[in-house]
């Protein structure tokens, strides 16, 4: 059993709790303020951390993730620097799931076989590409498998049933669904319609689904964790950590331990 | 993706259908100018000597002064069957978004129009003509500030807002089924060019001339050529600054193969995957992707590409306001500065079709303080040659 699938059962027991998954842009602050970060994230409770290899033109990211990008390509991230920082976070934490988030581009550039060796290598557990979608991930998928990297394909409100049946054939580890019809970014309120979403793909996969985009503190991390398997919380947790840069990292912990209260049904 | 599928059915099924395409033609005749004339340039020819023949498709004729008309008039029609009421567009010289916003005010639709904050500084007068057409104008910040982002934050947009939305593409760029749609519109520039310079010359020409930034007007005039081996298609790519050094467009000359904007084409990048700023005078060639047919007409030799750079694209400009009193854009200025270096490498007598893809009127203000500088009393008169 991988260490996704792992999280996800070790919580089924758990009087229902949900998976709490924390997204970082590495270079964001700094590649040097990563493993801090990311041993703050776990000590607080976080099940899963999904690491994202900025890009250049991230079309599925609003402007928090942007500016994060950005902000790091600027700082001269590369992709075998993600690498490297992904070793000696799994170096540290054995057991955390690491999923990386990148866009096809830089994938495809890297090499899609040599992309997924390198995570094998790293002992990453799965990778999101938001641009791509199953129809055209012939290439991700065959190098994947045998590299045992879930791949983590992406929902949205608008997807219709067939559709969603080739995402959930597409998919190991979990279901991303995408909480609203737009970009990623934090949002005073998600759509009430998450719900029958939701069930709609649970009566086609046995997969967790978990639910990102939008989601910007406790009362959304509850209305989700209501109806899905875990709640994906990115741009604002960037924001607080981009709030708390200098001023050492304690906001962030009061913040994550907020969200991870609420992660019950 | 749902969205894309629907566009494509929607699509297939109205180019089927007779009344979509009388519809559509009743458009591009009483409203936008078609068909537009084919005009042997007889001054401009003789400059360029050894009995070539120029024959120029006049698109900067139509209604809205470029080539992007054909294709927003039918996306419009077509946003029209699926019962959006919002149409959306990116720009970068500014021509797309004001046949977008012409196309909406026509059509009774709302219409924002994403433009990169520098091309809204050197396009400003395209700007007015939005703002007065009833679109708005939403300026990109992000990234170059100039097309590609203008398309990021207008795919953005699309994502968030695709029930009420359509998204008019204005080249042949995107995912599946834009460039392909995208082409069947703008074909009509070459299949009335065929019929038109068999009329006119008796024969085909030996060449196509056209510029390439994403490759609509390129493209619309090849496509209708594509099985006539005799002719030599040639786009021409904006080389900015020059190479080896200077930034530059020329996507399909120095490109390598990536994704941007859900096509998979020759793209400028970095050893990473990080698209590289593209820079052109021609704000409608600044872009760092290329439409996919391009790369396959590169790939299969179909076509040929070449570059040529700022400096030579204001020539071009100057060359044929002052040989035939055409102002063209900057886009095409590249083509026209092209036969200048075409010419003694063609056969005496040879026929070069060029497609004039838009006027000029937009470029004139950056054009006068690039030839002559930014003094007002400078402009009264032509620089000496």
């Amino acid at each position: 059993m991988n260490r996704i699938d792992a999280a996800f059962s070790g919580l089924s027991g758990k009087n229902g709790r949900k998976a709490l998954i924390a997204y970082l842009t590495v270079g964001f602050p700094s590649v040097r303020a990563l493993p801090e970060i990311v041993r703050l994230l776990v000590d607080e409770g976080v099940d899963l951390v999904e690491l994202g290899i900025p890009f250049s033109d991230p079309l599925a990211d609003g402007p928090t993730i942007q500016a994060a990008s950005q902000w790091a390509l600027e700082h001269r991230v590369t992709v075998r620097g993600v690498f490297d920082a992904v070793g000696g976070i799994r170096r540290r934490h054995q057991d955390l799931p690491l999923v990386l988030m990148t866009y096809y581009n830089p994938v495809s550039r890297f090499g899609v076989k040599e992309f997924c060796r390198e995570s094998a290598r790293r002992q990453v557990d799965g990778v999101i590409v938001p641009d791509l979608p199953p129809e055209e991930a012939g290439d991700l998928l065959r190098a994947a498998r045998p590299a045992r990297i879930d791949t983590i394909f992406l929902a949205a409100p608008t997807s219709p049933d067939s559709r969603l049946r080739r995402i959930v054939r597409a998919s190991t580890g979990f279901i991303y669904y995408v909480s609203l019809t737009g970009v990623t970014g934090a949002r005073a309120s998600l759509p009430p319609e998450i719900k029958a979403h939701v069930r709609s793909i649970k009566r086609l996969t046995d997969l967790p689904v978990c639910v990102g985009f939008g989601i910007s503190g406790p009362d959304q991390v509850r209305q989700v964790a209501a109806v899905a398997d875990g709640a994906i919380i990115g741009s604002a947790l960037l924001n607080v950590i981009g709030e708390s840069r200098g001023k050492g990292f304690s906001r962030v912990a009061a913040f994550v331990r907020r969200l991870r209260s609420a992660c019950h049904a | 993706m749902a969205a894309l599928a629907e566009l494509e059915s929607v699509y297939r099924k109205a180019r089927r259908d007779r009344r979509f395409q009388a519809e559509l033609h009743q458009a591009l005749t009483e409203y936008a100018g078609r068909p537009t004339p084919l005009y042997p340039a007889a001054r401009l020819s003789r400059r360029l000597g050894r009995g070539i023949r120029v024959y120029l498709k006049r698109e900067d004729l139509l209604h809205t002064g470029a080539h992007k008309i054909n294709n927003t008039l039918g996306q419009g029609l077509l946003a029209r069957r699926m019962g959006k009421p919002r149409l959306i567009a990116e720009t970068g010289a500014g021509q797309h978004g004001v046949a977008t916003a012409t196309v909406a005010a026509l059509l009774g639709r709302d219409c924002e129009i994403y433009m990169g904050e520098t091309d809204i500084g050197r396009q400003r007068l395209n700007v007015f003509r939005m703002r007065l057409l009833g679109a708005k104008v939403t300026p990109v910040t992000s990234g170059s500030k100039t097309l590609k982002d203008a398309c990021n934050e207008a795919i953005r947009d699309w994502v968030t807002n695709v029930r009420t939305t359509h998204y008019i593409i204005g080249s042949v760029v995107g995912p599946h089924p834009y460039p392909m749609i995208v082409r069947d519109f703008q074909s009509v520039i070459g299949r009335e060019a065929r019929e038109q310079i068999r009329g006119a010359a008796g024969r085909l020409p030996d060449v196509v001339l056209a510029c390439v930034g994403g490759g609509s007007n390129a493209i619309g005039i090849f496509h209708p050529f594509f099985s006539d081996r005799s002719v030599r298609l040639i786009g021409v790519e904006a080389a900015g600054k020059g190479f080896p050094r200077g930034p530059h467009a020329a996507t399909l000359m120095k490109g390598t193969v990536g994704v941007l904007h859900g096509t998979r084409s020759f793209l400028l990048q970095d050893s990473d995957g990080q698209v590289k700023d593209a820079h052109s005078v021609a704000a409608g060639l600044d872009y760092p992707g290329v439409g996919p047919e391009h790369a396959y007409y590169k790939q299969i030799r179909r076509a040929e590409y070449d570059a040529v750079t700022d400096r030579e694209a204001l020539e071009g400009f100057r060359l044929l306001a002052e040989t035939e009193g055409i102002l063209p854009a900057l886009e095409p200025s590249h083509a026209i500065a092209y036969l200048k270096r075409l010419a003694p490498r063609l056969k005496r007598g040879s026929i070069v079709l060029v497609c004039l893809s838009g006027r000029g009127d937009k470029d004139v203000e950056l054009v006068a303080e690039e030839l002559y500088g930014t003094v007002p009393g400078l402009i009264l008169a032509p620089r000496s040659r």
